[in-house]
């Protein structure tokens, strides 16, 4: 199989702009993409970057964009690239703009925004203990699949947030603060609950994508781990009353009260006096028709079924 | 073709801040001979929001929801990315664990329901690919949209995430590089517009708590059509089309650029129903807050 291969190069010491080679290349469709970076740097380019360390899916090194999605290159068959993207490859590094040399980036506020959660284990720990300390099948479940993180940055650099909110901490970092947050034996989750519930860095400003669990290569689905977040700042009371908590909770209210949303409520209730922000777009809207008055609001049909089922189905109070 | 007959879940928003998009999507299914039953005893489906305060009662409402289309022997239809998703993690979760379907239904009984698990529940778009066909559709244009270059919007909740929906189309959409609208587009006779953020986020789920984010997510999809020559863009869900139609100016001040013409944005049966030959007012094009030319 022969590929076309568009290969980002940049060197921030000499460089002012990134320019791509381009490369022909005879590819054996079992060859995974780690193998393309080798060859191109054996056989093209000697001076050719890129991380990469154990070759088997749990460093995390080698994380790479192939035509714009984030992949693990020792993870991923070249075969299922081509299926995707056709023969003509784009090969980048996770983020451009953090790009130090061709597919090396620079991880520094990844890392920094992995810190902030408290990623590690807070407890008193006996250090000659008489017993075991056992940690039950059950409570053991709740990590699910939260400590395979290798911390390859695929879901944050695929993360829209990210890129236009410097505050913002990212899947990976919230789906670490999840695997201490769901641990029995763990001391601060109020503390990382805290961190994650702040209104710009935390869990409230995702924007619901799928981008993170799409990109990552070890399927630990961040975006649950953050929904996990979600219910455990109401379950443990940490929820402050602000305009998305109350948008959260402004679901049940209105549909206990109509069956189907009433959006105008919604986003009274949920902004308060910052409602008045919304004027003008509102007016615009409702010229359109796009605004049902209070009064016309329609109702589902079987409304007492909805009522009671939220009134015996609710599991958490706010 | 026997008649294709669906039941159909509107959501809220084509009930209230979007009626051009129940209105366009009836009107097709009639151009169509579809029959589609509205729903109307469902509810909201917590909008992808009602989960992170109380994941059991989302599932009960969704799970109630469903029940009303497998009372009436139908497989549900969708016109709303995010109802879409909702709807189908709730069926895939009761779906694949019992124990947690036993739970749900022991709700549902003390008003009467039973959760099944016998429709399947796919978005509009899906059900016309699959069921009604292209090559069905090609046939049924009376106005091409030849002249016109269209960008496809595709939205976060029909595409990913991919393993939950390939469960329930058989339409396998690549996340990464999703084809079904632009092939609709061109079953149309329209020219579909490429460009890099066809598969992106448009932000609207964050549009209360973080509306800059929002509306650079919005600003760049916009920009990135027009920059790739595209006369309109189209969109299966009516949340992008709140972001792109309405907040259009904010988004494109938000990134800096004043549009030459504002960019006009059709959700899919609108677009559907202009090849038809509906008129613009049995589409609803009326009710756009970003005018849509004649």
């Amino acid at each position: 199989m022969k590929l076309t291969l568009k290969v980002f190069r940049f060197n921030a010491e000499t460089d002012y702009l990134p320019h791509y080679d381009t490369i022909e290349m005879e590819v054996d469709p079992k060859e995974v993409v780690l193998d393309l970076l080798n060859r191109i740097k054996w056989e093209h380019d000697g001076s050719f970057t890129y991380r990469r360390s154990c070759r088997h899916g749990i460093c995390g090194s080698c994380a790479i964009k192939v035509n714009g999605r984030s992949t693990l290159a020792c993870k991923e068959r070249v075969v299922d690239m081509v299926e995707t993207f056709g023969t003509e490859l784009t090969l980048e590094p996770v983020s451009k703009k953090r790009a130090i040399k061709d597919m090396v980036v620079d991880k520094g506020d990844f890392w920094q925004k992995y810190d902030k959660v408290i990623p590690w284990l807070v407890a008193e720990i006996d250090e000659h203990p008489k017993m075991e300390n056992i940690i039950p099948p059950s409570e053991a479940e709740k990590l699910e699949d939260a400590d395979y993180c290798i911390q390859c940055g695929c879901c944050y650099y695929a993360c829209p947030v990210v890129e236009v909110n410097e505050e913002y901490l990212g899947p990976a970092a919230f789906e670490k603060a999840y695997r201490f947050t769901a641990d029995v034996r763990d001391h601060a989750k109020k503390d990382r609950l805290q961190i994650v519930d702040q209104l710009g860095q935390g869990v409230w400003d995702c924007v619901k994508c799928f981008e993170c669990a799409e990109a990552c290569p070890k399927h630990i689905d961040p975006i649950g781990k953050i929904t996990k977040l979600h219910n455990q700042i109401f379950e443990e009371g940490v929820a402050k009353s602000n305009v998305a908590t109350r948008h959260a909770v402004g679901f049940k209210r209105s549909i206990k009260k109509h069956g189907i949303l009433d959006e105008g409520d919604l986003v009274l209730y949920s902004e308060g006096f910052g409602v008045f922000k919304h004027i003008p777009e509102a007016l615009e809207m409702f010229k359109k028709g796009k605004i049902v008055l209070p009064w016309n609001m329609p109702k589902s049909k079987n409304l007492d079924e909805i009522k009671k089922l939220v009134d015996i189905a609710s599991t958490v109070k706010f | 073709m026997s008649k294709l007959r669906y039941a159909l879940y509107t959501g809220c928003t084509a009930r209230e801040s979007t009626p051009e998009l129940l209105k366009s999507t009836l009107a097709i299914a009639k151009k169509l001979d579809i029959e589609l039953v509205l729903l109307d005893e469902a509810s909201c489906c917590g909008a992808s929001h009602l989960q992170d305060f109380d994941p059991f009662l989302s599932l009960v409402l969704n799970a109630r929801n469903i029940c009303y289309a497998e009372k009436r022997d139908l497989d549900m239809v969708t016109i709303c990315n995010t109802c879409q998703l909702n709807t189908a993690m709730t069926k895939h979760k009761l779906d694949s664990d019992p124990e947690l379907k036993a739970k749900v239904n022991e709700k549902l009984e003390e008003v009467g329901l039973v959760y099944l698990g016998t429709s399947n529940v796919r978005h509009f778009l899906y059900a016309l690919i699959e069921d009604y066909g292209l090559d069905n559709l090609r046939d049924r244009v009376v106005k091409p949209l030849s002249h016109l270059n269209i960008a496809p919007f595709y939205g976060c909740h029909n595409i990913r995430p991919s393993e939950l929906h390939h469960h329930f189309n058989r339409t396998k959409e690549n996340p990464y590089n999703p084809t079904s609208l632009d092939e609709l587009i061109e079953a149309l006779e329209g020219n579909s517009v490429d460009y890099e953020h066809k598969n992106k986020c448009c932000g609207f789920h964050v549009d209360l708590q973080a509306p800059k984010t929002s509306n650079i997510l919005t600003g760049n999809a916009i920009v990135d059509a027009l920059d790739n020559n595209a006369d309109m863009m189209v969109t299966p869900c009516p949340l992008c089309h709140l972001n792109l139609d309405v907040k259009q100016k904010a988004a494109t001040k938000a990134v800096n650029r004043d549009l030459p013409n504002p960019m006009p944005i059709l959700h899919l049966p609108q677009l559907i129903g202009l090849a038809l030959g509906c008129t613009p007012q049995e589409l609803g094009l009326q009710h756009h807050v970003t005018e849509v030319p004649a």
